[in-house]
């Protein structure tokens, strides 16, 4: 097999081997119910408690404000659905922004459909919410801010102390959405006033369908997935126990190498910036350039349409991801993009790469010398660049 | 996701480039769905199609019916080139997937609209060519949203 450079870590990640080991006595030795009394499934409620703490230990919280679900579209789907009913009484208006993930826009889509209003806060140019349109749109009525700790496309990171000092203090509940976020950035719950945090297992090198949501205590929450008493009667299910254990060491292992992960990553997604820049013509770095996810790199190439270059990348081993039209499903680009102001023709042309821990300089020499190859080839063959050369 | 045939049209793409002086030339498609494309006929008197070219702006099935709907038309007669369907593209591709039925429209499209400034310039008529729509999403229905 031919050698993958693997550039879509946004996407998921690689399961760490230490990860994989942590899971698997679960299927094979402790296959216990959780919920039995017998000793054979202690071992089961063992590791659930311990990873919870581990969990709560990195956010600076604690152990009972942790639930787990199946990832985070489910806790934002969570979050959002029981907060609405929970409070509904108090009133119906919930915040966003428009470059929240679609676990968190649809959710309000189907809020709205059910009598609630949804302010979509709008972004600068580079992603960011400004902390004071989020106080501005506050209403006595507000039950909810959400706003996600970074964004999945363009990793733009959010001011989320800034949000959530601004909720706590007109004593409206703040989740964020932190599924990019976790354990790539430092977060404090009581530091950043959240009160609900959405996380998945897979983005961090540990398993799919496994993740969780933070619930401040004292906040009202309704259980969303009805059935026995697990997770303290709020989310039924017997519990993902291998899922748990996976996350629980995933979450170990990306936190004790978070700095110097960041520090490595940081360092090579601004090596490609500036090649990218230096060497391709026309393009454009989407997301603020400071303000970053140490491992998300994403460009617009003017003239091109994104799904040509993926297919072409993808001959050269390398994977990465798109916000053109034709990988959504869907007529549109990327929402994300078209929020940030590019046109459609430029939103099409958009490239995202998301480094890994096992991302060296080397992959990011081949990649972006493909790329250069690849965005002259697609270039020639676009009507737009033609006209656009015979303009100049 | 794409046939064999796609990947080679798209890898390999047949009669890419501009004509100077061409007979006829047709763009259609927009940028804000992603897929432009822009074909060049070279015709000669007898009205066979010599020479052919495209340039697209666009996705891996989009480049790829390009470059099939100018072999299928290179060579050809102009009433043969009006028979050069969206399914007769589709069909010399082994297939599309449903969400990429659009860029074979867009290549049919496109012929047409080459043949229809060939037309104009030349003041005849071709039987079956209608004016062509600048955008082929244009009536299109929106998707139904479900929650």
């Amino acid at each position: 097999m031919k050698k993958i450079i693997y550039l879509d870590n946004a996407a998921t990640t690689r399961t760490a081997p230490e990860v994989v080991d942590a899971m698997l006595p679960y299927f094979t030795e402790n296959y216990g119910n959780p919920s039995s009394i017998y000793g054979f499934a202690s071992a089961n409620k063992e590791v659930i408690a311990r990873q919870r703490e581990t969990i709560a230990d990195v956010l600076g919280a604690k152990a009972n404000e942790i639930y787990f679900t199946a990832g985070g579209t489910e806790s934002d789907n969570w979050a959002l659905t029981a907060t609405a009913e929970a409070y509904g009484a108090k009133g119906k208006h919930i915040i966003t922004s428009r470059i929240e993930h679609h676990a968190v826009l649809h959710t309000c889509a189907y809020l709205e459909k059910r009598g609630y209003e949804v302010t979509y806060l709008d972004v600068d140019e580079n992603g960011l919410v400004d902390p004071r349109k989020v106080e501005e749109a506050i209403r006595p009525d507000t039950i909810l801010i959400s706003i996600m700790a970074a964004n999945n496309e363009i990793g733009t990171i959010q001011p989320i102390r800034e949000i959530g000092e601004i909720a706590h203090t007109h004593g409206v509940l703040f989740h964020t959405d932190a599924v990019q976020a976790f354990a790539q950035i430092p977060i404090n719950v009581d530091e950043c006033h959240i009160d609900m945090l959405s996380a998945s297992g897979h983005k961090l090198n540990g398993p799919k369908g496994i993740g969780f949501l933070y619930i401040r205590k004292g906040v009202k929450i309704r259980s969303f997935i009805h059935g026995g008493a697990q997770e303290r009667k709020r989310r039924a299910g017997t519990e993902n126990v291998p899922g748990i254990a996976g996350l629980g060491k995933a979450v170990e292992l990306a936190a004790a190498t978070m700095e110097e992960r960041a520090a490595k990553e940081t360092e090579l997604r601004d090596y490609a910036i500036s090649r990218i820049e230096k060497e391709i013509p026309y393009c454009r770095l989407n997301g603020d350039r400071v303000k970053r996810l140490p491992n998300n790199i994403n460009f617009s190439f003017r003239f091109i349409e994104g799904e040509s270059m993926l297919i072409k990348l993808d001959f050269k081993g390398i994977c990465a991801s798109s916000g053109s039209a034709c990988t959504s499903g869907s007529l549109d680009p990327s929402h994300v993009l078209l929020a940030i102001g590019l046109p459609h023709e430029i939103a099409h042309g958009s490239l995202r790469m998301t480094l890994g821990a096992d991302t060296t300089k080397e992959d990011i020499d081949y990649t972006v010398d493909c790329l250069k190859e690849i965005v002259e080839e697609i270039r020639s063959m676009s009507p737009l660049y033609e006209d656009f050369i015979k303009k100049q | 996701m794409y046939t064999e045939k796609v990947m080679d049209h798209f890898q390999h793409p047949r009669n890419v480039g501009e004509i100077e002086n061409p007979s006829g030339v047709g763009t259609v498609g927009n940028a804000k769905c992603g897929d432009i494309m822009r074909i060049y006929l070279d015709i000669d008197e007898n009205q066979i199609i010599r020479d052919v070219k495209f340039k697209t702006f666009g996705c891996g099935a989009a480049i790829a019916t390009s470059s099939m709907a100018t072999e299928l038309v290179k060579g050809k007669n102009i009433q043969e080139a009006m028979q050069v369907t969206n399914k007769a593209v589709m069909e010399a591709l082994d297939g599309l997937p449903p969400v990429k039925v659009h860029c074979s429209l867009l290549a049919e499209e496109a012929i047409h609209a080459a043949l229809w400034d060939y037309a104009e310039k030349n003041g005849i008529k071709i039987e079956g060519l209608e004016k062509p729509k600048s955008d082929i999403h244009e009536g299109e229905e929106e998707e139904e949203e479900d929650y």
